[in-house]
């Protein structure tokens, strides 16, 4: 299998494989009356790094909420790793074990300790025994630089500590793909650059990785792809050199100008 | 131009000054909480006053004037005590010390009540070992708790396996006060909790079964439900069956009890942001570990103000079976001094009554901050 390949990439290429990850076709979700995603269609290869951008409102974080099935799709596919989601909760939840998300506000269990919020999944759901669930704990919180917090309630953390140990938490369950909705919106700004690193040496190690996010350089640095969404529709997707220089569509230069000139 | 210069530190570098004296201290702690404003030093006095006019002759009546010792010839056992042995004016406390083995144990045979007593240790016992930080290996204390010692208090206080049978008729007092209110509290909870969850299930039929259910129970008063259970029970019961009485009133509290538990529990249900929910299921967590593990515990620590609350009042509507012919704590001192030989002990009956009672509820409400205080982890939400 080639992804067994991707797991350890030699220095900082970024392999991407001709395998598909996630598939979605012409997806089509309603809020009550409102439209939010009209005809999705997107492959995402293993190893692909892609960056989702547009104005609030536009359906990015409804799109990738629909990938792990927090958010139901009304038509169309979704397929992640070769399962189709649908109202089978075994699937749900065999897709949720391979998919791990971040969320703006973190969602971290306030009544446990970080090394409980890390293990607890493995645990449960791997049926990983408890000694093992903790070294992989607390190998991820190396990795992401605060095992001396591993004791520590979630309140008792900074905001971006607290995102570390969310991003650490999802990587316990050593999932294929990672989802992060606006990891770094809820954060201070002497904050946000100890999350993007991160995140950046996540997409080096070869994660495939879906982000809605503003952070322009973090997209640069690190996406393959980047995807402009506006009114529940793609707009328009392409390399990162090529969309943020060359723009095609009016709405795309508009936002661009906006949020690059602030 | 002010004296900048004067008192000009270099920024960064100012101490920390302990604040003025009119703010900490007793002196600050008067004017804060009694004196702050002339209306608050009038309600300040008025109280004074108030507890002046109450507490000191109240304490002549209970403690200073007050009989507490048998008449030698009571002592001896040539006469019964009574009333008219009460000569001090004050509370006549023989009365509560005559009549206390009937007020704890109700009309359960003399040569029996060690089998009351027995069940007693054992529940103190255990629930020390559970709540005590000192103990550590609570597995075992549990399983012993909430496995075997249902069966055995039960063995004891009712009979069976060599032991005579003593009819829940004969069962009464604070024991049977400490049963209806144990047993309800120990059903209520979980029960409540299922009620709360299937009343927020997106299953149609089960949220419906729910909501009938808890606003059934919650729209029509206790004594309403104990008189259901006494007479109207036995009617849907098949011809013959016999349907003991304290067990229908058993069940009449503790459901009675889960509808307002329910309710308390669904409040910390939604007091959790929905990022819980989320941040659980996205970690492939299903549905009841979700809940086990990182809802409820967080839910029940929102709640336990009103979970507490219900247990204080599930104990105190108790004294409600009274209606439908048990002898609990509260009827049985009333009884009591309705006896003849002590004709004008109700104060003294009642006022014992609600020391005992409130003995009880405060104890369960100081242990509940103490929980509160241990769960509180410090987070933000």
């Amino acid at each position: 299998m080639s992804t067994q390949a991707q797991a350890n990439p030699s220095g900082t290429e970024m392999a991407i494989s001709d395998e598909v990850m996630i598939g979605l076709t012409g997806v089509n979700k309603w809020y009550g009356q409102f439209h939010v995603l009209k005809d999705i269609d997107l492959t995402v290869l293993t190893g692909e790094r892609i960056v989702i951008c547009g104005p609030s409102g536009s359906g990015k974080s409804t799109l990738i909420r629909c990938i792990n099935r927090l958010e139901e799709h009304q038509r169309g596919r979704i397929v992640v790793d070769g399962i189709e989601l649908t109202h089978d909760l075994k699937n749900i939840e065999k897709v949720r074990r391979e998919v791990g998300m971040v969320f703006q506000h973190f969602n971290l269990f306030p009544h446990l300790t970080v090394l409980d919020n890390l293990t607890l999944a493995p645990i449960w759901v791997k049926k990983v025994p408890k000694k093992e669930a903790e070294e992989v704990a607390m190998h991820y919180l190396k990795r992401v630089k605060i095992p001396e917090q591993a004791n520590k309630f979630p309140g008792q953390l900074s905001g971006g500590q607290q995102q570390r140990v969310a991003i650490a938490r999802s990587l316990c369950m050593s999932p294929k793909v990672m989802l992060f909705d606006e990891p770094t919106s809820a954060l201070d700004p002497e904050m946000i650059k100890e999350v993007l690193d991160v995140m950046i040496e996540l997409a080096r190690s070869g994660m495939t990785m879906i982000c809605v996010t503003h952070e322009m350089g973090f997209a640069r640095t690190v996406a393959n792809r980047v995807i402009f969404m506006d009114k529940g529709e793609i707009i328009e997707q392409n390399e990162p050199e090529e969309f943020f220089n060359n723009p095609k569509s009016d709405r795309t230069k508009l936002f661009l100008s906006q949020i690059l000139h602030h | 131009m002010t004296d900048m210069t004067e008192n000009s530190v270099v920024p960064g570098t100012r101490p920390d000054l302990p604040p003025p004296v009119t703010e900490s201290g007793i002196i600050g702690w008067l004017r804060h909480n009694l004196f702050s404003s002339w209306w608050d030093t009038l309600l300040t006095l008025f109280a004074i006053y108030l507890v002046y006019l109450i507490l000191p002759p109240f304490i002549s009546w209970a403690f200073i004037n007050s009989d507490w010792q048998f008449l030698p010839a009571v002592e001896l056992g040539e006469k019964a005590p009574e009333f008219s042995d009460c000569t001090s004016g004050g509370a006549c406390w023989i009365f509560v010390r005559a009549r206390f083995g009937q007020f704890f144990y109700g009309f359960y045979p003399d040569a029996e009540r060690w089998r009351v007593n027995l069940v007693l240790i054992m529940l103190v016992g255990s629930i020390y070992g559970l709540l005590s930080e000192r103990v550590k290996h609570k597995k075992p204390i549990a399983w012993f708790f909430f496995a075997i010692f249902p069966i055995l208090a039960f063995i004891l206080l009712y009979g069976g396996l060599g032991l005579p049978v003593v009819p829940t008729q004969q069962w009464g007092g604070f024991m049977l006060t400490l049963t209806l209110a144990g047993i309800g509290i120990v059903f209520s909870l979980p029960i409540g909790i299922l009620l709360a969850l299937g009343r927020r299930s997106q299953l149609p039929i089960v949220h419906l079964l729910c909501v009938l259910f808890i606003e059934f129970a919650r729209g029509v008063p206790l004594i309403t439900i104990l008189f259901m259970a006494n007479v109207m029970l036995p009617l849907f019961l098949p011809q013959g069956v016999e349907f003991n009485i304290l067990l229908r009133v058993l069940i009449g509290v503790t459901l009675f009890a889960s509808a307002y538990m329910a309710e308390v529990i669904r409040g910390g249900l939604q007091a959790l942001p929905k990022g819980q929910y989320e941040g659980a299921m996205a970690m492939g967590l299903g549905y009841w570990s979700m809940m086990r593990l990182i809802i409820m515990p967080q839910a029940l620590r929102v709640a336990i103000p009103g979970i507490v609350n219900n247990f204080i009042s599930l104990t105190q509507d108790t004294t409600l079976v009274a209606i439908v012919g048990l002898y609990d704590f509260l009827n049985i001192v009333r009884a009591g001094s309705r006896d003849s030989n002590w004709i004008g002990t109700e104060i003294e009956g009642y006022v014992f009554c609600a020391f005992v009672y409130w003995v009880f509820c405060f104890a369960m409400s100081r242990y509940s901050m103490r929980i509160e205080r241990k769960l509180h982890t410090g987070h933000k939400r």
